[in-house]
């Protein structure tokens, strides 16, 4: 359809030149609006559904493990790579002060309050999002949810929910999965590796980390992550166009927006959590 | 007696439609369509690709609503339907889409298992014995087990007119049910079509643009041009019809009422603007 950005005939041309840019903001912000207001109502739609997603376990199940069970070997390598990197850096900058013995603190906190939930949600919506993107999109291209839709089959019931409650229990348990490995890398490297005292590392942290402040919220912070990542990419998916290139402008559209939200959420979250 | 008027009258019509018009958003696809379609009647609508054809399927199968007029299929109204009633109604439609539309995470088997799973509370036994007798009726028992991409196209959209069968239907739509096929695997299709609304006792509606096959095995044919009806009749009087777009469709004639050229500037204008003014 082309766009109705045509003004009445008695505006003069000047008017026009001057009023197009503002009319076009206009038309990119409504559209946008109406968007994020289906989203909205399609989320509502999908939350309905967690009766059938619980009833029908096993193809919730199924999803969790193309979701979340596919995801491990990314999420485990990344956590314990990301946990010897905080390894290094951090005996790094703590042997300056002389408090080397503080690298279980820094490793840990910094992981279960942050790099943990964020940087595994970030994996996470690359990883499986832009899979279920590209899955419910092929899907509706290949007429696959207007078929179950005539067979008298709910897609959002069949397809959305199962795959969107899937990712929301496997997020929080893959970022818990991510920190724990992020704690071995940064053991191995801290410890085994560059000295400091096995007894100062695991007291020290113990001592440190408490369990509602830092791992509930950082628990809490995977699971809001778990929640919009798969919420946008089954949205994403659903809402494709039915073409090649709708799919993956869809696709894409899933990661790019996904890790913003996933960026900005963390902050408001840690705003809220740890002001101090 | 027009033509139209003997075609409501030849039985309870299972498909009514009333001065039905649709667009989307301001560009209008069809309008003022009236037809009906008698039960176990095989009906096939035929018209180029992009007059409506498929809208008008959609708005039978409830996919689409109408922008006004009145759609009934099985004595129901489709615009005073909510969504359960709806697929409660599509409970006794079946459709077979342009490409078959199967699951492709799902074996050939588990495909036609579907909507009995979906519908039925019946023992996986059960299921088993009527999936196999479905896949027999359309020769594909030997493939259950397969998955639909080791599927060819034709034998793809047996599958799916099994799926489409499964639960004994009172309605069949077929979107473009030949598009794509050899002559065999178009002759196999064609044959089920008419043997499956025989045995089922059921209703079937065609949308399609293949002419010499779908004259074969259907009762009537409606044409839609222009997102209107401009033709109906039996096989035999589309093909001896005089009409103009009828004999220019049915024979594939390059130049008529659908002109070879797409409007445009004349050529003088096209070609030679500045010598022109």
């Amino acid at each position: 359809m082309p766009e109705r950005l045509v003004p009445p005939a008695k505006v003069s041309p000047i008017d026009t030149a001057l009023l197009r840019p503002f009319r076009r903001l206009g038309a990119h912000v409504t559209r946008a609006l109406c968007r994020l207001g289906f989203a909205a109502r399609f989320l509502l739609a999908t939350l309905g559904h967690i009766g059938t997603a619980l009833r029908r376990l096993p193809l919730t199940v199924r999803e969790i493990y193309f979701t979340g069970v596919l995801s491990l070997v990314i999420i485990a390598v990344s956590g314990l790579f990301v946990g010897m990197v905080l390894g290094l850096q951090g005996y790094d900058t703590l042997q300056r002060f002389g408090s080397t013995s503080a690298l279980g603190t820094l490793v840990a906190l910094s992981l279960v309050r942050e790099l943990g939930p964020v940087v595994a949600a970030l994996l996470f919506a690359s990883r499986a999002g832009s899979a279920i993107t590209a899955e419910i999109g092929l899907m509706k291209a290949t007429e696959q949810l207007s078929a179950m839709e005539m067979m008298a089959v709910d897609p959002v019931a069949r397809v959305v929910a199962p795959r969107f409650f899937a990712g929301v229990i496997s997020m929080p348990l893959l970022a818990a999965l991510f920190s724990a490995l992020g704690v071995l890398g940064g053991y191995l490297v801290g410890v085994r590796l560059l000295g400091v005292d096995d007894g100062l590392f695991w007291s020290q942290m113990q001592a440190a980390v408490n369990f509602r402040e830092d791992i509930a919220n950082g628990v809490i912070k995977s699971f809001v992550f778990g929640v919009l990542v798969s919420w946008i990419a089954v949205f994403e998916g659903y809402d494709a166009e039915p073409t090649a290139e709708g799919v993956s402008g869809a696709t894409t559209r899933t990661v790019v927006t996904s890790s913003l939200a996933i960026l900005g959420a963390d902050f408001v979250l840690t705003a809220f959590m740890f002001r101090g | 007696m027009s033509a139209q008027a003997q075609f409501s009258s030849a039985a309870a019509p299972f498909v009514e439609l009333t001065d039905v018009g649709f667009a989307y958003d301001d560009r209008k696809v069809l309008s003022d369509i009236t037809l009906a379609i008698p039960r176990g009647q095989v009906v096939a609508i035929m018209g180029q690709s992009g007059c409506g054809k498929t809208t008008l399927l959609r708005l039978i199968g409830g996919q689409l609503r109408a922008a006004h007029g009145r759609v009934r299929v099985g004595g129901q109204d489709l615009a005073q339907l909510d969504a359960a009633g709806l697929y409660a109604l599509r409970r006794r439609i079946g459709m077979l889409f342009q490409f078959g539309a199967l699951f492709t995470d799902l074996s050939v088997f588990d495909n036609v298992a579907f909507p009995l799973r979906e519908h039925t509370d019946l023992t996986e036994m059960m299921i088993r014995d009527l999936v196999l007798m479905k896949l027999h009726a359309v020769g594909l028992r030997g493939v259950h087990e397969r998955m639909p991409c080791e599927l060819s196209g034709g034998m793809a959209r047996r599958v799916a007119l099994a799926r489409a069968t499964a639960l004994d239907p009172q309605l069949i739509l077929y979107d473009e049910p030949f598009t794509g096929l050899d002559p065999i695997s178009l002759a196999v299709i064609g044959a089920l079509v008419r043997r499956l609304n025989e045995a089922l006792g059921a209703t079937s509606i065609i949308v399609t643009h293949d002419v010499q096959e779908t004259l074969k095995i259907v009762d009537r044919v409606i044409f839609v041009a222009g997102g209107r009806i401009v033709a109906q009749g039996t096989p035999e009087e589309i093909r001896t019809s005089a009409a103009p777009f009828v004999h220019q469709f049915v024979w594939g004639e390059i130049d008529g009422p659908v002109p070879f050229h797409y409007p445009a500037p004349s050529v003088r204008d096209f070609f030679l603007p500045r010598q022109h003014a």
